[in-house]
């Protein structure tokens, strides 16, 4: 904890606010490693990383306007699909293959975790958890798919096409052998040291 | 920014095809500076028919560069901290040698005894004007169409005198429908009776099988979308039909227009060879193996497509990107939107300017960093 703290003071706060995984991510991150980050955005994690860690580091992103925006930051990135664009690298290409809040925007999410676990030595995965009580409760009352701080979105609109709490996660590295090394529970900036599945907003799971 | 071509003379240079073309001169411009550690040089590669007046005003011509949009102080290629340089092409007619220039031999221009050349050949005499130049390793390569195979050509050749390139809008080798639309400009040259076998020089020069050559061209860098926006149907200077073959619609005039401006520029020769060239052109030197070609890479690469570039298709720069994601090879690419077709490398370049000006600039901090 002490240590992911004091990682949290080198971000910028101004770009990374948003996003408390990347927080854990770059605490985990060992510098001079090789990262891919899959679903990269406008590269600000690798960006961060590239800095701060001295990492080698690639994307992949399917949108355009994203992909220009990471390439105008410095960043490797590869304008494509993650379902399809992993096959393409060699075995162990990779110190860590990153998954931040992308795995439910993923086709087919098991294959993208066993490729992610050939392709790189470790995976992190990151997601919001569709198990938090905000999401059940706000589910419980309306009856209607939830739209909450985690989920902000319409279901007709959502870019999330598989919704999975941390339970539903670890289930699925259970049946399907997929080593979790570390878990990490978030609610904002806070560990969630007790009742993950029911008080934090995003889990981040390293794998390998 | 008033700018001056400049030559450079080598003894002789040493062809793909196997001859020796003696003596070789190569037109080229630079604009910027070098600076002390010989760090920021980028060499930038004209496409078909394009020439060493990339950017600035021109001293002779009193017009802007083709890529004046690219290059210049704060510019994509930014001259206040980069050194550029652009060269014509071996086989061109704007001041590198080709098959308009004198042989020394007989004092008769070259016309077809000119050596077939290839992409290799003039990369091959880049590098020697690059060597002397004192420049040991380039910053970037970076063109578009057939500069960008180019760019491709010396990430092949000379791994270890670029630091990263940039190939735009291109290909690792010609394809059926690109050779196909070559062979026809090709034809209609050499199909005009005053071609004559090439030997036009002391006479009039094939003007109209150029002018249809460049016709086709034209078609070929738009797209569907841009020749609708352009001229739609829209009649040239008239309500009607005229009922007759004179010009009736705007896209008629502005092709013709082409056509015939560009045979006050250009060499039917250099048209014939420059399209063998384009059309010989394949990294993998018919092996279809690109992996093995890029084997000793470690280049940075940034390869960017168009949308609606239907000459160059973004799918064959993605075969080029899949080959270097599966050797593990450092690259960027964007498959950026625009309606321009296959010359929105030209006018469509705000995003171009974006991401080319960000890769450059993180370069350049990689190398500085290794120093």
């Amino acid at each position: 904890m002490g240590q992911a703290a004091a990682v949290i003071h080198q971000i910028q706060p101004t770009t990374l606010a948003e996003r408390p995984d990347f927080y854990v991510i770059g605490d985990i991150v060992k510098p001079g490693s090789r990262v891919l980050d899959l679903g990269c955005g406008e590269g600000e994690l690798l960006a961060w990383l590239i800095e701060n860690k001295r990492v080698m580091a690639r994307g992949v992103e399917i949108s355009s306007a994203q992909v220009r925006h990471a390439i105008a930051r410095g960043v490797s990135a590869y304008q494509g699909d993650i379902d399809e664009g992993l096959a393409d690298y060699p075995d162990k290409a990779f110190d860590y293959v990153i998954l931040s809040q992308t795995l439910q925007e993923t086709r087919a999410p098991l294959n993208v975790l066993r490729e992610m676990l050939r392709v790189g030595r470790r995976a992190i995965v990151s997601f919001p958890n569709f198990g938090h009580w905000s999401v059940r409760l706000n589910m419980a009352l309306n009856g209607t798919a939830p739209k909450t701080k985690l989920f902000p979105y319409n279901w007709y609109n959502s870019p999330n096409i598989h919704f999975l709490s941390i339970n539903d996660f670890e289930e699925l590295c259970r049946d399907f052998d997929l080593p979790i090394e570390r878990r990490y529970f978030l609610a904002g900036n806070t560990r969630i040291p007790v009742l993950p599945n029911l008080l934090a907003q995003t889990a981040v799971f390293l794998l390998g | 920014m008033i700018v001056e071509v400049q030559c450079k003379r080598f003894d002789n240079i040493s062809l793909e095809g196997g001859t020796t073309l003696s003596p070789v001169e190569i037109a080229y411009e630079t604009y910027g500076h070098l600076n002390s550690d010989r760090s920021n040089a980028i060499l930038i590669t004209h496409a078909f028919t394009g020439d060493a007046h990339a950017a600035g005003i021109s001293h002779e011509s009193g017009k802007p560069g083709w890529w004046d949009n690219m290059i210049g102080p704060g510019k994509a290629f930014d001259t206040d901290r980069f050194f550029v340089i652009c060269s014509n092409v071996l086989g061109g007619c704007q001041g590198t040698t080709g098959p308009s220039s004198i042989n020394a031999a007989t004092g008769k221009p070259y016309a077809m005894s000119f050596p077939v050349i290839t992409i290799r050949d003039m990369v091959r005499l880049q590098k020697m004007l690059i060597d002397s130049l004192g420049i040991e390793k380039l910053l970037c390569v970076c063109g578009g169409s057939m500069g960008g195979m180019q760019a491709l050509e010396w990430a092949v050749s000379y791994p270890d005198s670029v630091r990263c390139v940039i190939p735009i809008a291109t290909t690792w080798r010609h394809s059926a429908q690109q050779i196909a639309f070559n062979e026809v400009g090709r034809q209609a040259i050499m199909s005009d009776p005053d071609w004559s076998d090439g030997d036009y020089y002391d006479k009039k020069p094939p003007g109209r099988g150029l002018a249809v050559a460049r016709m086709v061209g034209h078609i070929t860098y738009m797209s569907d979308e841009s020749m609708r926006e352009k001229f739609g149907r829209k009649l040239r200077e008239k309500e009607k039909f005229g009922f007759d073959f004179g010009i009736d619609f705007e896209v008629e005039s502005y092709l013709r227009y082409r056509g015939n401006q560009f045979v006050g520029r250009f060499d039917a020769n250099s048209y014939l060879y420059i399209t063998k060239a384009e059309d010989y052109f394949d990294l993998t030197n018919g092996t279809g193996k690109l992996n093995e070609a890029f084997v000793t890479v470690d280049t940075r690469f940034l390869v960017i497509s168009f949308t609606s570039d239907w000459l160059y298709p973004s799918y064959q720069s993605q075969e080029i990107v899949r080959v270097l994601r599966r050797i593990n090879g450092d690259v960027a690419y964007c498959d950026l939107q625009s309606n321009y077709g296959h010359d929105a490398f030209l006018v469509d370049i705000a995003e171009q300017s974006e991401i080319v000006r960000g890769f450059l600039d993180s370069t350049a901090r990689q190398v500085a960093q290794a120093a």
